[in-house]
């Protein structure tokens, strides 16, 4: 890949007292979304981490080409402050990176207002719904224009009909972004790697090693009644033997 | 309507135990000095009010001081020893050993180091002394407890160790501390009264002296009652820091 916004090369990170996960090469470009599939325990977290720079690697390099407060992160549960209101929890990235109080909450009401919560400012976290407090998340973590945007499994927790609509207003977002930030989503549901992302990476069972970089068929935000189109569909499948077999034992060697 | 019908069974195990002990006492003609009736003791918390009362403000300053000053060091400590594993592991046997040892044993001491004419000093060391390990502990629990899916966050945007304390672990840390000052409360009013117990007649002029000098005339009436406004000192003390707690921690 010419111009990688991040890259991870021969990377391996030792764990005290279990196999050593890697090594992994996986190159993330400007602007593409790639999905990452795998067991439980596969290293899919750690993946995210070191691309976030957030946990340093044992051995080989990991590659960032962007500054600091250009990486956006949303975690499993939507990790909001829960002494804190929507809009406070939103403009937090701003406010460490020194923004003024005033401008990183008008800011943050405009981001608030981007994901569908422009009326909730003032919710605390626990008044908001699961799907509510994701876009919260997902606001907070677009606030500072990212260029690398970072997912760990963020829609696992909700319901079918909100997640659907969590994806879709997550290509919105994207494809309104200027730049379009990459994307990296973890998810461990293949059905929704395909129809989120234009590249899908399989990551072996034990050693986290990517094992299958297939890419998924169709434009991107997805046309109506995508998912019952016979390409995505066979993409689905061609991916779930994939995962398959990067699941047995004897395929991680 | 509801409140009434959550008040009622406690109220009425209250008053059937008064009128057991009321009619115990009059079929079974105790003597006063041994156990007086119920009623005996009302009529004595009513003579003795005003002196009861001014007793109980004093002890009440004394255990408020108190947990000012075990909040401010156990607090400060904590912080400190939140910086680093290594300063955790030298202090938290220390702070045990301080909890574990019986503060009656340790009373005496402190009245020499404080200096015999200045009994209400030792009197707040020793309550601080008690007060000190809930709010320690608490606080040093909760300045960890933050999540630490957002202490990555604050790695992400490069937050400095200040932004991380004041936006992040001090207001994690907030709910341990209050359910630590809860605890710390009551032990300081406990504290209190053990030091002025020990720092004998008069040194000081609070509930527990009240309690020795009702003793010393056999007024067994006024020692109940002493006991009951020790109780409801105790109460207040307790249902004021439910307040601060729920004013800080409306969520």
């Amino acid at each position: 890949m010419a111009d990688p916004i991040a890259a991870l090369r021969g990377v391996v990170v030792d764990w005290p007292g279990r196999a050593p996960l890697g090594p992994i090469d996986l190159s993330v470009a400007r602007g593409e979304i790639v999905a990452l599939v795998g067991a439980s325990g596969a290293g899919k977290s750690t993946t995210l981490r070191l691309l976030a720079g957030l946990q340093t690697p044992s051995r080989g390099e990991v590659i960032r080409a962007l500054g600091v407060g250009r990486t956006g992160f949303v975690f499993q549960s939507p990790t909001l402050m829960p002494w804190a209101e929507a809009l406070t929890n939103v403009a937090l990235p701003l406010e460490l990176a020194g923004v003024a109080r005033p401008q990183a909450r008008s800011r943050a009401a405009q981001a608030l207002g981007a994901v569908g919560l422009g009326d909730r400012p003032d919710a605390r976290p626990s008044q908001l719904s699961g799907g509510m407090a994701m876009r919260a998340a997902l606001a907070r973590a677009l606030i500072t224009a990212p260029h690398l945007l970072l997912l760990d499994e963020p829609f696992a927790a909700l319901d079918s009909v909100t997640r659907r609509r969590l994806i879709e207003d997550l290509h919105a977002l994207w494809a309104a972004a200027e730049p379009r930030p990459a994307m990296v989503f973890v998810t461990h549901d293949v059905e929704e790697a395909v129809y989120l992302a234009q590249r899908v990476v399989v990551l072996a069972a034990a050693t986290g090693r990517p094992v299958a970089d297939l890419p998924t068929p169709g434009p991107l935000p997805r046309p109506a009644r995508w998912r019952a189109d016979p390409a995505y569909r066979q993409t689905v499948e061609a991916i779930a033997d994939a995962l398959e077999a990067a699941m047995r034992p004897e395929t991680t060697t | 309507m509801r409140r009434l019908a959550e008040l009622g069974p406690p109220l009425l195990l209250a008053v059937l135990l008064l009128a057991v002990w009321e009619a115990a006492c009059r079929l079974l003609e105790l003597p006063v000095y041994f156990l007086p009736p119920p009623s005996a003791v009302a009529v004595a918390l009513v003579e003795a009010g005003p002196r009861l009362a001014a007793s109980a403000w004093i002890t009440f300053g004394m255990a408020v001081q108190a947990l000012v000053l075990a909040g401010l060091v156990g607090g400060g400590l904590a912080l400190a020893v939140s910086l680093h594993p290594a300063a955790e592991r030298a202090v938290r046997p220390l702070a045990v050993a301080l909890q574990v040892t019986p503060v009656v044993a340790v009373a005496p001491l402190v009245l020499i180091w404080a200096g015999l004419d200045h009994a209400d000093r030792a009197v707040v060391a020793l309550a601080a002394v008690v007060a000190f390990f809930p709010l320690f502990s608490g606080i040093l629990t909760g300045l960890k407890s933050a999540d630490p899916d957002l202490e990555r966050l604050f790695d992400l945007y490069g937050a400095t160790p200040l932004q991380r304390l004041w936006r992040l672990r001090l207001p994690s840390a907030l709910p341990f501390a209050l359910e630590g000052l809860r605890i710390a409360a009551g032990l300081a009013v406990i504290g209190a009264v053990v030091a002025e117990f020990v720092s004998g007649s008069g040194a000081t002029q609070g509930l527990a002296w009240r309690l020795l000098e009702a003793g010393n005339r056999l007024r067994t009436a006024e020692m109940l009652a002493g006991v009951l406004c020790l109780t409801l000192l105790g109460l207040v003390l307790n249902a004021a820091v439910g307040v601060i707690g729920r004013f800080l921690l409306r969520r």
